[in-house]
């Protein structure tokens, strides 16, 4: 197996352009979401979906403002704070992907094979192997992969597969003009990811966080992990994904075990009715 | 320029990421405004108060480079005695006629000229102001400016009454921090965070620079917004020098390149002015009033008959002033919005729009489609059918009433056009750097290049050119370049050769080779040099880490692959660096020549020593210490003496439109501003209350102008959906605008409706003790053009309110209203528009 391949996505430096977002699209050749104005921020796109493999979230965390064009600061006295960047005002932009999980829900459970790990340690949908069971949707913790209305098949970022084989970056990155998106082997990706979570602390950005990064969490660690300035949650991440089939070998076990029993329970009732079929221990 | 430029910003994060602190000034909180260190909310239209209060702040604590301003700038020298200012005339610049709103600038001249202009010498401050500024102004001059007096008394002490930087002084004095905290809306403290931060990252040491859109432009002074940001950074230091300088974003690709090869009526290629019917009877008259003498602007002669060498060829010779003759002519003003007003009365019968989409693109969209519908024909070349070519069976006043289909006898011919990767050629951008770009492959059906078009309509005009006198300059027009493939294609890069320059012994090094004598051709004289070595230089892909941070062997900048303008200035008058962390281009006096990483933009073996014998002319009449080498004098002017319509000093005038009253003059608005008072685009009355909000129009990454090139394609359209306006939570709940829903905006020309974008990043201003809403309004909306998305048309609001220097709309800043829900249909939005503008 190749090296395992991943992105590392720096949000302190997204300038929402959605350059990603039009590159996957294209690349790909996925079919436009309709056109819906949605008066969210910036975000007309809304979430990953089937035709979304790539989306921008926009937070806006600007202080309130007053009608007289002060904030609020709740003192009473019209409070003079003076409008910035940082904590107290703030527009967060971040690219959201498939995490490409190191131990896939979606891929734990496709019964069909039409899920699997490439060489690149990236996760894939076979979209000629998939039969639209639909079992991997509620398998991610993310949300990510979907099915399409018209043909009921899954589907989600390859991380450009055919790219990765060809020898070239995927689309989204190639695409993004600030480096937001970063592509490369995992291990150098956190490496960069850590120094630069180090550089933003010592500029006094003590919010910077990495998230996704750690093979000790949920997933196993995350194929796409991101630098945030917030909590996830304020992204629409949740804050400590597990995969739902982490606990599976376990509960195998346990339905093992669970079966056995019932087994032995069924074949101790089955002797009980053939005692009373048999007449055995019945008055008579 | 996050929002508007995505790809360039990249560079301001990589700037960020070694350290630079970034400032974002503007109206709405953007996408820039996110990424940047400082954000400073700005009311549109007063930027002039902020850049002169900061001016002020370098110059009463005096903070300027002074070594810099003394060698490199006008600051010493001493202006005519009967000049006034606006600190004498309560905002007007002396010279003003109130009949005719303009400035006759012959009083803003330095002392002496007029003296020698009634001892019989040459002045162009006296002879010209007036007609310059009705065909164009500065442009008249040429690329070398208005010709000051190339050698004017001084005082070196800069104490003098008279000398520019005591009346700079004076006349920036009333721009303080409280002024601009009640005219901009930026507190005292954060103007002082942003004085602090520029005066100390410029001197020796550091640059400071500035970057601005068309939100500095489309204003009524805009050109003097500009004016302002150069005094800024001359007096700091930092022009000519790496990192420091102005840089102007455009607005399209290759819009840099098509004013250096013009598509504007008042210039020639490489800014040589358009000559005048009247004015410009000769080649001789034309050469005395294009411009100075002295500079590299001094050899015009030689590039203007370099031009008409390439136009003309072989007819062109010395006994026929190289068909000067076969030029057209201007008789006046002929703008663009001129253009429509000719139309609208029957003066113009035929249009060319090429590439444009003024039905939606253009301000005051009514009077546009008023125009259109006038015309006896017109040719539409674009990508798809925008608005241009479809309003007579689709347009707006059809649903109003106030045409008919039937009525409309304009014929349209719509000529599709091939896009950027479908054809060869350059894209010349900010930085002027030319690109080449192949073509990917071939337009799709009967769609051509431009340079198909205009190559093949010129053969046919040739092969119809009749014997008579008046069809000469077409039959002897040069027009033969290679065709290639099998709609035959001129061959660009042959073209390019021309553009680039030819001589007896093939393709032309630089401009200094260019000759008076005809013995030269090239359709460019700024772009010489692109071909050198008959190896297309603009194609040059070398990748940057295989060579310096300047890049040289990426693609080609103008003029001579300067990658820095003016770099003279990044060296002190003695040829020494300022500073060896800002050393760029320095005298080496071993080798008796300028060096560094770029070509010196300076003649390489002129030392810093040199002193111009008495009466000498072109660059030898510059001295060895006169960085500004295409200004007659050498200097760059902190106070312009003639070259402005509008006064040699910018002061803060009110948008046209604008719900503030001046308080810094009894002049509310730029006196010599254009207008055009006709029905078919009436304005708002000053200080409106029916019109009390302050409304600026911009743009978004995913969509690209008036959407004709992001509307039909999907995943652009379904980025941004839908027109919406954006406003603050505290107007909204004020008209009780919901989020989501619909908002109708107004002005006296029409109303047109939006979904509501509430956000924080909107935010009210406290401007002279009250609040003043601003709303923004991105304007990629129309009708038509293919779009998959359709809205309202942003630009029908706008006034016919123009900068008098370069005749840009004022589509950044104006007045309106806005109420909840939807507008009316019909003849029932003309009667609201009435009712609003007799309300």
């Amino acid at each position: 197996m190749a090296e395992r391949m991943g992105f590392f996505t720096d949000t302190s430096i997204c300038i929402g352009c959605k350059a990603c977002e039009v590159a996957c699209k294209e690349w790909n050749q996925l079919p436009d979401d309709g056109f819906v104005f949605e008066a969210t921020s910036y975000d007309n796109t809304g979430a990953l979906g089937a035709s979304t493999w790539r989306h921008v979230a926009f937070i806006e965390q600007q202080p309130v403002w007053t009608a007289d064009g002060t904030t609020g600061d709740g003192d009473g006295d019209g409070g003079e704070k003076p409008f910035q960047i940082g904590p107290d005002g703030r527009w967060l932009m971040s690219s959201d992907v498939c995490k490409h999980c190191t131990n896939a829900g979606c891929l734990d459970v496709c019964p069909t094979g039409a899920l699997f790990r490439t060489e690149f340690g990236t996760v894939v949908v076979q979209s000629d192997i998939c039969n639209g069971c639909g079992y991997c949707v509620p398998a991610c913790p993310f949300g990510v992969i979907a099915r399409r209305e018209d043909d009921g098949r899954a589907w989600k970022c390859t991380m450009c597969y055919d790219r990765l084989r060809g020898g070239l970056e995927p689309a989204c990155a190639k695409a993004c003009p600030t480096d937001s998106i970063q592509f490369g082997p995992l291990d150098e990706l956190r490496e960069r990811a850590a120094a630069r979570v180090a550089e933003l602390h010592a500029l006094g950005r003590t919010e910077a966080r990495l998230y996704g990064e750690s093979p000790d969490d949920g997933v196993g660690g995350m194929g796409a992990f991101f630098l945030l300035l917030d909590e996830p949650e304020v992204y629409g991440l949740p804050p400590d994904p597990v995969v739902p089939t982490r606990n599976l070998p376990a509960m195998w076990r346990w339905a093992g075990a669970a079966a056995l029993t019932m087994a032995g329970a069924v074949a101790l009732s089955f002797l009980g009715s053939s005692d009373r079929l048999l007449g055995r221990g019945g008055p008579r | 320029m996050a929002e508007c430029h995505p790809v360039g910003f990249q560079w301001v994060v990589e700037a960020k990421a070694r350290g630079a602190k970034v400032f974002h000034i503007d109206p709405r909180f953007t996408r820039t405004s996110a990424l940047c260190d400082r954000y400073l909310n700005i009311r549109a239209g007063s930027d002039i108060v902020l850049l002169g209060a900061l001016i002020n702040h370098v110059l009463s604590n005096e903070l300027d480079f002074r070594e810099y301003v003394l060698a490199y700038t006008n600051a010493p020298m001493i202006v005519s005695e009967e000049y006034r200012g606006t600190e004498d005339l309560d905002g007007l610049f002396s010279g003003f006629d109130p009949e005719t709103r303009t400035y006759d600038p012959a009083t803003w001249s330095y002392e002496g000229v007029t003296e020698e202009a009634a001892a019989g010498e040459r002045s162009e401050q006296l002879d010209h102001g007036r007609e310059h500024a009705d065909m164009g102004g500065p442009d008249q001059y040429g690329a070398g400016g208005a010709a000051a007096h190339p050698k004017p008394k001084t005082d070196p002490t800069l104490r003098h009454p008279r000398c520019v930087y005591q009346i700079l002084r004076r006349h920036f004095a009333r721009y303080t921090p409280d002024l601009v905290a009640e005219l901009c809306g930026i507190s005292p403290e954060d103007f002082a965070e942003l004085a602090e931060a520029i005066t100390a990252h410029s001197g020796r040491e550091r640059t400071t620079m500035w970057v601005y859109s068309v939100g500095w432009t489309q204003h009524t002074v805009g050109a003097q917004y500009i004016r302002a940001a150069a005094i800024l950074q001359l007096l700091l230091g930092n022009m000519g020098r790496p990192g420091g300088g102005i840089l102007a974003l455009r607005g399209h690709a290759s819009i840099q390149g098509s004013t250096d090869i013009p598509t504007l009526f008042n210039i020639l290629p490489g800014y040589l002015p358009m000559p005048h019917a009247h004015q410009h009877e000769t080649f001789d008259d034309y050469l005395a009033r294009a411009g100075g003498d002295t500079g590299f602007w001094g050899r015009k002669r030689s590039y203007m008959v370099s031009l008409l060498k390439a136009w003309w060829g072989d007819a062109a010779t010395e006994d026929n002033d190289f068909r000067f003759d076969h030029l057209p002519r201007l008789t006046g003003d002929h703008s663009h919005y001129s253009t429509v007003m000719g139309q609208i009365d029957g003066t113009v019968k035929g249009y060319f729009v090429v590439g444009e989409n003024p039905a939606v693109g253009s301000a005051g969209g009514r009077a546009q489609r008023l125009g259109l519908a006038n015309l006896e024909w017109l040719v539409v070349r674009d990508l798809t059918l925008v608005e241009t070519a479809t309003f007579w069976k689709d347009g707006p006043e059809l649903e109003t009433g106030e045409m008919r289909t039937e009525d409309i006898g304009t014929e349209v011919f719509f000529v599709p056009a091939a896009s950027h990767v479908e054809k060869d050629g350059t894209f010349t951008n900010t930085q002027r750097l030319l690109q080449w770009r192949e073509k990917a492959l071939d337009p799709p059906g009967d769609c051509r290049s431009d340079l198909w078009f205009y190559y093949h309509l010129g053969k046919l005009l040739k092969e119809r050119a009749s014997s008579d006198e008046r069809d000469r300059p077409l039959r002897e027009l040069t027009w033969d370049y290679p065709e290639e493939g099998v709609h035959g294609d001129p061959s660009a890069s042959a073209v390019l050769r021309e553009i680039g320059g030819v001589g007896p012994d093939g393709a032309l090094s630089g401009y200094t080779e260019l000759k008076p004598d005809g013995s030269t051709r090239c359709g460019c004289w700024i772009y010489c040099g692109v071909y050198a070595d008959e190896v297309n230089q603009a194609a040059r892909r070398r990748p940057g880490r295989e060579q310096s941070p300047e890049a040289p062997e990426w693609g080609w900048a103008w003029p001579a692959n300067r990658r820095i303008l003016y770099n003279r200035a990044s060296a002190d008058p003695d040829g020494r660096p300022w500073s060896e962390r800002k050393a760029y281009i320095y005298w080496d006096e071993k080798k008796g020549e300028w060096t560094g990483p770029d070509v010196p933009d300076f003649e390489k073996t002129k030392p810093p020593g040199y002193r111009p014998p008495e009466g000498a002319l072109a660059e030898a009449a510059l001295s060895g210490t006169d960085p500004f080498i295409m200004q007659a004098d050498g200097k760059g002017w902190l106070y312009a003496p003639a070259g402005l319509v509008d006064g040699p000093l910018p002061a803060h005038y009110e948008p046209f439109e604008s719900p503030v009253r001046n308080p810094l003059y009894a002049q509310q608005d730029n006196p010599a501003r254009r207008l055009y008072p006709r029905p078919e685009s009436p304005y708002n009355p000053e200080r409106s209350p029916r019109f009390p909000y302050v409304l600026t129009t911009y743009r978004l990454t995913e969509h690209h102008t008036a959407g004709a090139m992001s509307r039909p394609l999907a995943y652009l359209a379904e980025l941004q959906p839908e027109l919406f306006c954006e406003v603050s939570p505290a107007l909204a709940a004020e008209l009780g605008l919901a989020n989501g829903d619909w908002a109708t905006i107004v002005t006296s020309r029409t109303a047109i409706e939006a979904r509501v974008l509430v956000t924080e990043r909107v935010r009210p201003l406290r401007i002279q003790g009250r609040i003043v809403h601003q709303i923004g309004l991105p304007y990629h909306w129309g009708w038509g053009s293919g779009g998959l998305v359709t809205g309202d048309i942003v630009n029908d609001l706008m006034p016919l309110a123009l900068d008098p220097n370069v005749h840009i709309q004022e589509s950044k800043a104006t007045t309106c209203d806005v109420r909840p829900g939807r507008r009316p249909r019909g003849a029932d939005l003309l009667r609201l528009v009435e009712e609003y503008r007799h309300g």
